[in-house]
């Protein structure tokens, strides 16, 4: 007979989601996106010091759409990362782990990334 | 009974309350746990993060006031002296801050003693590769080379 009645211990499926935990998976997400992302950061580099030509045909491939779009999402990975790493540095110091706290720099993270994102790209193009 | 008990745990070394710790002499002088290393790990990723923000910043700032990405302006930008010691702490530090997080997710997700050890080599390896890689690249332009 299943015992319902049993001690179970907390799991993820538990809890009602909330932002803080968003924020906690999409920083080691962008942080691993940009550990990607510094491969073309390089190919970048080697092709501005290879030649115009080579500079060329690299920057052809990164202005098609699938090109744009990564560009776009390694900005905002970078300026989330950003963000939320100053969150963090924050909270070594001993400060912000209130619920409310945590709750309220969460948000202002992750609207101010996708606004400087915006404002990057307004600016770049 | 006790007594006589608790005697003869003096007299015994192991059972001994002051000598029952199983830590080796040299381990407690080093102090460093069962983890065999240090808060080095977390500081590093601290400082370079702080030393990120500021280079970080710069490199996008920068971008952003370029006129345009063509090769013979970001040739131009790179090739200033300044620039080129700039950017080459970017990269370097970039490349030291990301491999200290892909450490830490490699060590999270891949089990296995042998592919965690081969998978930390080879993030070790293309760091290092593009850290040189990327220094290189920067000295050409900013030396004419």
């Amino acid at each position: 007979m299943r015992n319902t009645e049993r001690p179970l211990s907390p799991h993820l499926s538990v809890y009602r989601w909330p932002i803080t935990m968003t924020l906690s998976i999409l920083h080691r997400a962008t942080g691993v996106a940009m550990s990607v992302g510094l491969v073309v950061l390089a190919a970048w580099l080697v092709n501005a010091a290879a030649g115009s030509e080579e500079y060329q045909q690299f920057a052809a491939m990164m202005s098609t759409l699938t090109g744009r779009l990564v560009l776009i999402g390694w900005s905002f990975a970078f300026f989330f990362h950003l963000g939320n790493g100053i969150r963090h540095l924050v909270w070594d110091t001993g400060r912000g782990f209130e619920k409310h706290q945590a709750n309220a720099s969460a948000w202002i993270v992750l609207v101010t990334a996708i606004a400087v994102t915006a404002i990057f790209w307004i600016v770049l193009l | 009974m006790d007594r006589a008990g608790h005697g003869n745990r003096r007299d015994g070394h192991f059972l001994d309350r002051t000598a029952m710790s199983l830590r080796a002499p040299l381990g407690r002088v080093l102090g460093l746990g069962s983890a065999k290393g240090g808060t080095d790990h977390f500081w590093g990723q601290r400082v370079s993060g702080v030393a990120l923000v500021v280079l970080g910043l710069w490199f996008v700032a920068s971008l952003s006031v370029l006129p345009s990405l063509d090769h013979h302006i970001v040739v131009e930008f790179i090739g200033r002296p300044l620039n080129s010691v700039l950017l080459s702490l970017s990269s370097l530090t970039a490349a030291y801050h990301s491999y200290l997080g892909v450490q830490v997710v490699i060590e999270d997700y891949v089990h296995g003693p042998g592919l965690k050890i081969v998978s930390l080599i080879i993030s070790r390896f293309g760091h290092v590769f593009l850290a040189v890689v990327s220094l290189y690249a920067i000295l050409k332009i900013g030396l004419g080379a």
